[in-house]
Order: structure tokens, then C-alpha cells, then sequence
């Protein structure tokens, strides 16, 4: 249990009884109610003195029951593992929140966000510009609010988004999408370019805008794993599993042993065939399509065992709330199992891998191209909030299987690799040494799982109780936070992919790179645009 | 009027090959990539489609636009007439030399990069200024790698310089021709828009070179700029092989030598495909920035030809 004390007795001066209902829950989190202002105080005294940021936030529409809107506003302290998660309410007539923007850069577009989607006005902030809103929906419509009606039609509006213009002689645009040649998601670039070296990046996205969040809400918990499944199709297990996971510490459920390692599985299995697949991608951008077609055989190989292992090939069904939806099956297990075992397939991808790699990183042309290339540096990584592969890239040292530990994680030994240099090479072998260590991972939680159920009954969920789950998938950590309704049906549902911080840090890396290294960049990144748009 | 009918007959057989020899340049890239590919014909498919396929063209494109294919395609197919494919000396020698083939060859490339810029999209800009800046430092180069040669047979003629090499075998060896070679093999995978310098099979608009150009081309307009650009390989190709091996070109005219001509011909251009295909699997692109150090250097291999050259003459 953390020792909350120091932060409570900081919570007790700094707000002078306007900070209430104090409680902590679940090991490790301190919630309470703040007072409407007291927020960009708080943020800077748990910034400052408490090492804890700010890394989700949360709009609410309980008018319906309690006559308010509420914030939920989730700090998290990565070194000491503790969470503050402070909830403020607003008033329907005024409904209006003090903007953490200016000194904040994640809160600045989680306020943008919250007002596209809810009509809550952040007071002060910078950037009024619609975020999640294109032209195509009324600027007073808010669908994440109760009473949205779904509009009839759709019409874009016919306005232009107010691109920041750069001017100065010489300089010129290039759009570039929403709609792109190969088979990737919708996404508008905009590069103001001299010559060949872009001083300016902007980056618009939601194009893929589904209203998932609003998809959630109504649903049996159960019935909210396919959907979670569904944000981004390459991060089935990473988004299942948090959603899981906040139902599970919303019910106070103990997932069997069993089922905590054959998670572990499932994750690191994702893990390794983005991370395999995604080096091969890098190296095709720089022309080198060798690597790729090898690469893509051996994700295809990884699949396949995917599909063996859950039934799907890309996991789907894996994790069920309470535990996993299948049981190891007998030729994959090393105990029990004839023919090539996980583990030994597992020896064989790596070996693969590892030999496609050494052609890479022997070739000079190669490598040439990979450094130095889309350098993201450690400060804008951390000013950005920046998650993942991306920030272990940037010298960050994150991962929340180690920070947070979930599933069978705090008994599995891993290495997290951190690179210092931030470009395109540190991100190609931050992958590389993951890849390496989920195989690792994966072999140990296979020796040491015990044997026992794999599912537990969820049982329950308690009304008007905030919970979250917190896990690292591929792309990095991702929060899934929930509430109930008193039918036990799900009321909102809030969904952080690691997307959503570290695209606008796509923006800083590429700066004074030239425009034909912009594919190479945004390929390291390799961020899910549907997860970003929800 | 043989005479005419061997030119005829030479230029068919670039236009004929042409396809084919990209095909399977292709082809070898895929199974050296560990795919199956398609099959080295496709590109006749590809063109019998592009030609029954309607032209969409943007509002902003002018008389150029429509006029650049037909420059483009002309300028490469005149090309084929002065180039020795089959046979040596040629009956067009004296209307056009090394000279005329340099400025038909940059003529296409100014069209194509007037058409590029055309229509007014950033992707063709983009791709003009790109092309621009390699063909000012290659141009010069095939010119010079070609004076190499030209030097030690005495003229700017092609078929006088495969001619003398022809009588004095020693030569095809000696340092000038070697460096020359070598000078004109880079500057042959720049002007072909192959890697390290562009990427024929790339889908990545930021990156594009000569595709990037053509973006905004459909239908019978795509077809004979496609044409024209499989045109130059072959011609480029032809250059390399015919040039420097001479051997297999017809010096007298009759059936039997004409045959073995265009066999040779056929395997000559096979080697150089497999070679250019092995390299662009083992290179990774240069950066943009980085394609003039290269280009650099085959100028100065094709100076070294020339000094050389002169030197040893």
C-alpha cells in the first residue's frame, strides 16, 4: 500500500478543505474532489513536488444523475508506481474549465478534445481550434454529451482549417493526404517547405473519427471486449487487455495465476510481430525491400502461431474480462505438447530475425540512411508526454510492464532498452531489443505458469466508480478508463492510445529533415491513426 | 533502302524489348526479394491496358501537358535510330552523333519536367525540381564518358567508336574505356530513375523522383511516357553493352549475322538486367542530399576516361 500521507497533508495545505472526499484505493491510487480552478495548481504541485504527470483526462456528461459535467483529471508518478486521480465538477449552466495548456502540452490537447466533444469551453487556452471536429458536424453539436441525438446528415461545411501560414521567400506547401498511395490510414500532412528542408509540419487527423468512446456506452462489460478489440487492429491484446483490466480493478476481481501469464503471451506475441514487421517497413522506406519481404514472411510465421495460440490471427478473443478466452493448446505447450513447441518456434522466428537484421545493419548505405534521421530529442520527447518505443528511442526510460506491473509481469524478467539518440535508427533497434525481449518473456512465463483456471467470474460493477487500466502494448502505454452505470452496464468509457501524445511529436522530429525522409520518419513512428481518432 | 529497313528494324526491336526487359529487371528484383513477381511480360499487359484506358486530366493542365508525352516518347524513339543496337557502322550515323543522342535523351527529360510542373500540384514541382537536379550533373557525364571512347577512335560517331573497337580489341580494356564504363553505368541507373538514386517501385510521393513527375499522367499519355521511360533503359543499356563489348554488332548485312546480332543483343541486355536488378537489391536509397556526391563521382571517373584517354592515345 503507497503511503499517501506527505500528498495528502500537501493536498490539505495548498487547498484548504477544497480538495474532499480523500480515499485511497486499489494499493496504489489517491482519489479526491477538487474544486473548479484548482486544477493548474494541483498539476504544478504534483509536477513539481511530487514528480507525478499529468497522462489522462477525462470528460464526464452526469448530468442525468448528478447534475453536473465532471473532469477527471488521472496523474501518474512512474518511479514510485502511485496514481492521483482527481475528479472536478461542473455545473450544466456554466460549464467551463481553467486551461492547463500553457504550461502543460498534453492537458493542452486533451482540453481540445474534451471541447469538440463535450462543449466544455478550457478558459485561457491558446489554441482554439477545433482538434477531433471537422467541417462536418455543427460546431454546437457535442456527441459525447447524453443527449446527442444523432444527426440526420453530415455535411462538410465547406471551412478551411486555419492552418498557421508560413511565409518568407522561398517557402512553399505540400500537402500531402488524407488519402495516401499505399494501404495506410487517412491522415492530412502539410509540410511548409525551403528547398528540400521542411521548417514547418502540420499534421491533421480524425479522419477516422467512429465515436468509439460513445460505442462503449450502454454496453454489458462483456460485450465492450470486441469493440476495444477493434480501435486498432494491430493492438487487439494491448487495447483488450487495459479494458480488461480497468473492468477487473472497477469489480475488484483476482484473475487466476494461469491466466495473468498466458496474458503475458498474448501481449508479447503482439508485441513481436508489429515490432518485426514494423523493422522491415523501416528499412523499405530507405529502398531496401529485401528486409521487408523477409520481415514480412516472419510476421507471417508469427501469425500463424497466433492463430494457433487464440484462434485468431491477430488475437482476437485472447483476453476475456476475469482472464483469457483459451486454454494453451496441447502443441504449442512444452510440457505437454508432441511436434515443435512455442518456445522452440519462438528460437526459430528469432534466429530468422536476428539474421535479417545483421544483413541490415551491415549494410552502410542502410544505416546511413536510418541515422540522424528524424532526430526526436529528449526534451520536446518529454514536453510531449511522448509513450513507448518512441520515447525509450529518445532516451526516456518508461515501460509500464516495469513502472506499473500488470498480468504475470512483476515475476518475469525483462530488459528495457533505452537509446539516447532519438532518430530513426535508435527507434529501428529500440524494436530490434524488444523483439528480442518478448521472445525471452514469453519462454519464461511458459516455464513458469501454473496450472489452475484461466478465467475468474468478474462479478459485479459498482456505480459512479471511476477505475483504469494501464498496460503497454506495442506502441506503448495504454490507458482504458471506466464507469458504471447502477444497472451495471457501462456508462463512459475513455480510451488513451500512446497515438494520441506522440503524433505531435512526429511534427518536432521531422524538422530540418528534407521532405524524402519524411516517409522514413513517419515509418519509425509508425503511430495508429484509428486509435488517435477513435 | 536495306538501310532503312535496318533502321526501322532496329528501332522496332528497342520498342518490342523495351517492355520486356524492364519486366525483367523486375522480375529477378522480386525473387532476389524472396517473392515470386510477375511474370517478365506483364509490361505489354501493362500497355495494351494504359492505352484502353481514358484520360483524366486536371483542369489547371495546359497544351503541354498533352503535347510532353509525344515529345517524351519521339525524343527517346529517335534515339533508338543512332544507337548501334544490332548493327555497326549505321546508315544514320551521319545525321546524328554521341552529341544529338546526349541533347535527344535531356530534351525528353526538359518536357517531362515541364509537364511535371504543368498542371500545378507540389508532388510535380517537386518531382521536376528533383529530376532537374540530377540530369544537370549526369547529362554532362554520359557527354563525357562517351569522349573517353571518342578519343581513341577519333570521332563523336557511335558506329566510328564501335567500329574502332571492333578493329582494335586491346582498347575495351584499356584504363579509358573502363573508367568510362564505370562513369556511365551510374549515370545509367540516375537516368533510369533506379536505386540509390530513385525508386521505380516505390508508392511514397514525398520520395519520388521521375515518378513523381508523372503523377497527374493516365491512359494512352501514361503508356507513352511508361514507353519512353523503358525506352531510355534499353537504349542506356544498349549503350553499355554495345559501346564497350562490341562484340556480336553486325558489320556486314545478311541474315545469318543480323540473327546472331540480336541474340547477342538479347543476352547482352539480360546481364546488364541481372546486374542492375542484383545491385538495386543490395543498395538502400541515398538520401536526396546525397545523390550529387554520387553523381560526382561518376564525373570525375568519366574525366579520368577522358584524360586517360588522351594520354594513351
Amino acid at each position: 500500500m503507497t503511503d499517501f500521507s506527505r500528498l495528502q497533508s500537501a493536498l490539505a495545505e495548498n487547498f484548504k478543505g477544497r480538495a474532499t472526499n480523500i480515499r485511497a484505493r486499489r494499493e496504489n491510487e489517491l482519489h479526491f474532489q477538487i474544486a473548479r480552478g484548482d486544477a493548474p495548481r494541483l498539476a504544478e504541485i504534483l509536477r513539481g513536488d511530487f514528480n507525478a504527470e499529468l497522462t489522462l483526462m477525462v470528460a464526464n456528461d452526469r448530468r442525468a444523475d448528478k447534475g453536473v459535467f465532471e473532469i477527471h483529471y488521472l496523474f501518474v508518478n512512474n518511479r514510485e508506481n502511485w496514481f492521483a486521480h482527481a475528479t472536478k465538477d461542473l455545473p450544466p449552466g456554466d460549464p467551463t474549465i481553467a486551461s492547463m495548456a500553457t504550461f502543460y502540452y498534453p492537458a493542452s490537447r486533451f482540453e481540445r478534445e474534451i471541447k469538440d466533444l463535450f462543449g466544455l469551453e478550457a478558459v485561457g487556452h491558446p489554441d482554439r481550434r477545433p482538434l477531433v471536429r471537422h467541417a462536418f458536424w455543427p460546431e454546437d453539436y457535442f456527441p459525447l454529451r447524453k443527449d446527442a441525438a444523432p444527426l440526420e446528415r453530415f455535411d462538410d461545411d465547406g471551412t478551411p482549417f486555419p492552418f498557421l501560414p508560413v511565409g518568407g521567400e522561398g517557402v512553399y506547401e505540400i500537402p500531402v493526404g488524407p488519402v495516401h498511395a499505399g494501404i495506410i490510414e487517412p491522415g492530412h500532412f502539410r509540410f511548409s517547405v525551403v528547398g528540400e528542408t521542411v521548417i514547418d509540419l502540420k499534421i491533421r487527423l480524425y479522419f477516422t473519427h467512429k465515436g468509439t468512446e460513445k460505442l462503449f456506452e450502454g454496453r454489458a462489460p462483456a460485450e465492450g471486449v470486441e469493440l476495444a478489440e477493434r480501435i486498432s487492429g494491430d493492438t487487439t491484446i494491448g487495447h483488450s487487455l487495459a479494458y480488461c483490466q480497468a473492468l477487473e480493478s472497477l469489480a475488484g476481481c483476482d484473475v487466476p495465476a494461469r491466466a495473468k501469464y498466458l496474458r503475458v503471451i498474448l501481449l508479447e506475441m503482439e508485441r513481436l510481430y508489429n515490432h518485426i514487421a514494423d523493422f522491415g517497413a523501416i528499412c523499405n522506406d530507405t529502398g531496401f525491400a529485401a528486409a521487408h519481404s523477409h520481415c514480412f514472411r516472419i510476421r507471417e510465421r508469427l501469425l500463424r502461431l497466433n492463430k494457433r495460440l487464440a484462434g485468431n490471427r491477430l488475437l482476437r478473443g485472447g483476453v476475456v474480462p476475469g482472464g483469457v478466452g483459451h486454454p494453451l493448446p496441447d502443441g504449442l505447450d512444452p510440457s505437454t505438447g508432441s511436434g515443435r513447441s512455442l518456445p522452440a518456434e519462438l528460437d526459430s522466428v528469432i534466429a530468422d530475425f536476428d539474421e535479417v537484421v545483421d544483413i541490415c545493419l551491415s549494410n552502410t548505405m542502410l544505416m546511413d540512411r536510418l541515422e540522424g534521421a528524424g532526430r526526436l530529442t529528449t526534451q520536446t520527447a518529454t514536453d510531449h508526454g511522448v509513450l513507448g518505443c518512441v520515447a525509450r528511442a529518445s532516451g526516456i526510460d518508461i515501460d509500464a510492464r516495469r513502472d506499473h506491473p500488470f498480468a504475470a509481469y512483476p515475476w518475469l524478467k525483462f530488459k528495457v532498452p533505452v537509446f539516447e539518440t532519438g532518430d530513426v535508427q535508435a527507434r529501428a533497434m529500440v524494436r530490434v531489443e524488444e523483439a528480442r525481449e518478448s521472445a525471452s518473456l514469453i519462454k519464461q512465463a511458459l516455464a513458469q505458469m501454473p496450472g489452475g483456471a484461466i478465467v475468474a467470474s468478474l462479478g459485479k460493477l459498482p456505480a459512479w466508480e471511476p477505475a483504469f487500466g494501464l498496460v503497454e502494448g506495442w506502441r506503448g502505454a495504454i490507458i482504458h478508463w471506466v464507469m458504471a452505470d447502477d444497472q451495471g452496464k457501462l456508462y463512459r468509457v475513455k480510451v488513451k492510445d500512446p497515438s494520441f501524445v506522440n503524433w505531435p511529436a512526429l511534427s518536432f522530429a521531422l524538422l530540418k529533415n528534407i521532405v524524402p525522409d519524411f516517409p522514413l520518419v513517419n515509418k519509425s513512428f509508425n503511430q495508429s491513426y484509428s486509435g488517435n481518432d477513435l | 533502302m536495306t538501310h532503312y529497313i535496318l533502321e526501322i528494324a532496329q528501332a522496332l526491336l528497342a520498342l518490342l524489348l523495351a517492355p520486356l526487359l524492364v519486366g525483367f529487371v523486375r522480375w529477378v528484383k522480386a525473387r532476389l526479394q524472396n517473392r515470386r513477381g510477375a511474370p517478365p511480360w506483364l509490361p505489354y499487359f501493362e500497355l495494351a491496358k494504359l492505352f484502353g484506358k481514358e484520360v483524366v486530366m486536371s483542369n489547371n493542365a495546359s497544351w503541354l501537358f498533352r503535347f510532353a508525352p509525344t515529345i517524351v516518347f519521339a525524343s527517346a524513339l529517335a534515339v533508338t535510330f543512332l544507337v548501334p543496337l544490332i548493327a555497326a557502322p549505321l546508315p544514320f550515323d551521319n545525321v546524328g552523333d554521341l552529341l544529338v543522342v546526349v541533347y535527344l535523351l535531356l530534351l525528353g527529360t526538359f518536357f517531362l519536367a515541364l509537364a511535371g510542373l504543368d498542371p500545378g500540384t507540389a508532388f510535380g514541382g517537386m518531382g521536376a525540381s528533383r529530376e532537374m537536379t540530377v540530369a544537370a550533373i549526369a547529362e554532362p557525364t554520359i557527354a563525357l564518358a562517351i569522349f573517353g571512347l571518342a578519343l581513341g577512335a577519333g570521332s563523336t560517331n557511335l558506329g566510328r567508336i564501335v567500329t574502332a573497337t571492333l578493329a582494335n580489341p586491346g582498347v575495351a580494356i584499356s584504363p579509358g574505356h573502363l573508367l568510362a564504363f564505370a562513369a556511365l553505368f551510374i549515370v545509367t541507373l540516375a537516368e533510369t530513375g533506379r536505386l540509390p538514386v530513385d525508386n521505380p517501385s516505390t508508392h511514397l510521393e514525398l520520395t519520388m523522383i521521375h515518378e513523381a513527375m508523372i503523377l497527374e499522367y493516365s491512359g494512352r499519355y501514361l503508356a507513352l511516357i511508361e514507353w519512353a521511360a523503358w525506352l531510355k533503359l534499353t537504349i542506356f543499356f544498349s549503350l553499355l553493352a554495345n559501346l564497350f563489348v562490341p562484340w556480336g554488332l553486325a558489320t556486314v548485312l545478311t541474315p545469318a549475322t543480323l540473327a546472331i546480332a540480336v541474340v547477342t543483343l538479347i543476352i547482352k541486355l539480360a546481364v546488364l538486367g541481372l546486374v542492375v536488378a542484383v545491385v538495386e537489391t543490395r543498395v538502400a536509397k541515398l538520401r536526396l542530399f546525397r545523390v550529387p556526391e554520387l553523381l560526382g563521382l561518376s564525373f570525375v571517373l568519366a574525366l579520368l576516361a577522358v584524360t586517360s584517354s588522351f594520354l594513351l592515345r
